[in-house]
């Protein structure tokens, strides 16, 4: 898989790879927080494999979608608790 | 909310090696074949991929077979419930559906076992498989501090996948003997094959340190990972690191299972010879069936889908039989030599969190009188991820049995919970209705 396409990130747009999942996207733009939880500690990635619900992030206005199951598409718009 | 259904003779849960072999099998026997997998690709753990040209000749040949024998590949779904084994309700980005099948195989593969520590729940701690699946994604590593600590084969592999992709891989951490390592390498290493991997994966992080008789203790930082404590034969020292990769071997994912009633043994699905479960219609084949390699795997997977297209037990090939044997013997020795050091079992600390999504602390656990007291005062496994990790956790740290597990498995969206429970529109296959007492909106799906 070759080229980059445009995808947004909390609102800034950035160029990644084509083919990449939504985790290694945001890890690569140095998000660390992926979702916060109850005493807003910041999560990131635990298992990589669509088990562990810690990379929950919003993907085009849909809340709650793991980040490691979802590869990147242009235009995509990702929020994540930054 | 109407569902939509559709109908297959045999329908696969998984598409790793066993899962993509059952289906390959099962569709050149002349049935309709569906495999439903939640990873974006097909491949599963050990083949994930984003591209196929990046794959083995075993996996390129098999991807290849699934597609000519006309498997249809359902990726980026989750089966949320199973009505009965020849009913599943499956999530996927375009919402839910209604699979109707005659048969099914289940290959749902396994995962990490974590163990709770103090520090555990920063940004930069992940598992050693789970490093290797973010790298596999994506992510990149070049350049980053890396810490591996783990146990078994995996261990290895991962840290020679972490090194060729030009991470600054700090100290790989084998919580096993010295003793217990070289002797099962002694027994693993008359296989040729076997032997050249290691070679490779060990000549790949040459100069990373590989300790024995090594384990993380503690993970220390503000916001993210700064640095890990070590603790090895010679005491405990601090390491600086950007990411940990930290493990306790591998549990083989049997929710589905257990949901559908099939007996688990030793926390595996329990199969005979012809990979048939307990239950009329389900079969299981790879690492739910206990963990044992891709090679045996794939073997488990042909005849588990020769099996349910109907074949003969007499059409099972010496071959795959070999194959699967070979396999288990390998599992079972890793077992015996990686097996879990009892320090590692309770490392958590009274104010480490054990359950990750709910934020449940072990101190908040430690005074419950049984798993179930324990969940209805904190909601302990009850969150997203519905004791996925902190269920091997807590049987480490208290003992408890494996969580019963009851629909909707994972977390599917409230929609797809709600189009469960709503007849399909359509005349045809009988409705996934549940009765009404399974879901009280007041509580968590499960407790």
């Amino acid at each position: 898989m070759t080229g980059v396409v445009s995808i947004v990130i909390d609102g800034t747009t950035r160029e990644v790879a084509a083919g990449v999942t939504v985790a290694a996207a945001l890890l690569d733009h140095g998000v660390m927080a992926f979702r916060r939880d109850l005493h807003d500690a910041p999560r990131a990635p635990l298992c990589g494999m669509g088990s562990c619900m810690e990379c929950r992030v919003t993907i085009d206005g849909r809340a709650e979608r793991r980040a490691c199951l979802v590869v990147v598409v242009d235009g995509m718009r990702i929020e994540t608790a930054g | 909310m109407s569902v939509r259904c559709r109908e297959v003779d045999v329908a696969v849960v998984g598409a790793g090696p066993a899962g993509l072999a059952a289906a390959a099998a099962a569709a050149e026997a002349g049935r309709r074949v569906l495999v439903i997998d939640q990873s974006p690709r097909a491949g599963g753990q050990i083949w994930r991929h984003r591209d196929e040209g990046s794959l083995g000749r075993v996996p390129r040949a098999l991807l290849a077979r699934v597609a000519s024998a006309g498997v249809t590949v359902l990726t980026g779904t989750t089966v949320v419930d199973a009505v009965s084994p020849r009913q599943l309700l499956v999530e996927g980005v375009d919402g839910v559906e209604v699979i109707d099948t005659t048969a099914l195989v289940l290959a749902t593969g396994a995962r990490e076992r974590f163990l709770p520590f103090p520090g555990w729940t920063l940004p930069g701690v992940a598992g050693v498989g789970g490093l290797q699946a973010l790298l596999k994604g994506g992510t990149s590593f070049r350049g980053k501090r890396v810490v591996l600590a783990g146990t078994g084969p995996l261990l290895v592999a991962v840290a020679a996948a972490l090194a060729d992709a030009g991470a600054r891989l700090v100290l790989v951490a084998e919580q096993a003997p010295w003793r217990r390592v070289t002797g099962f390498a002694l027994h693993a290493f008359t296989n040729a094959g076997r032997l050249r991997d290691a070679l490779r994966y060990r000549w790949a992080f040459a100069r990373t340190p590989y300790v024995t008789d090594a384990w993380v203790t503690a993970a220390d930082g503000d916001t993210r990972l700064r640095d890990v404590e070590v603790r090895t034969s010679r005491g405990t020292r601090t390491v600086d690191c950007d990411w940990l990769g930290c493990a306790a071997g591998l549990v083989p994912t049997i929710e589905l299972a257990q949901l559908l009633g099939c007996t688990v043994e030793r926390d595996r699905v329990r199969v005979d010879s012809m990979q048939s479960t307990s239950v009329t219609g389900v079969w299981a084949a790879g690492e739910c069936t206990g963990v044992k390699g891709d090679a045996a795997a794939l073997a488990e997977g042909e005849i588990a889908g020769r099996a349910a297209a109907g074949d003969t037990p007499g059409a099972t090939s010496a071959a795959l039989v070999r194959a699967r044997d070979d396999g288990r013997l390998l599992g079972a020795r890793i077992d015996a030599a990686f097996s879990l050091r009892a320090e590692l079992l309770n490392l958590a600390a009274p104010d480490t969190i054990i359950c990750r999504c709910e934020d449940v602390r072990r101190d908040a656990i430690d005074p419950a009188w049984t798993p179930r007291q324990a969940k209805l005062w904190t909601r302990v496994g009850m969150g997203a991820c519905q004791g996925a990790v902190c269920g091997p956790a807590c049987s480490a740290l208290f003992g408890w049995a494996a969580n019963t597990v009851r629909a909707p498995l994972g977390a599917p969206s409230c929609g797809a919970w709600q189009a469960a429970l709503t007849p399909p529109a359509l005349p045809g296959p009988p409705s996934p209705v549940r009765q009404a007492p399974e879901v009280d909106p007041h509580q968590g799906p499960a407790d």
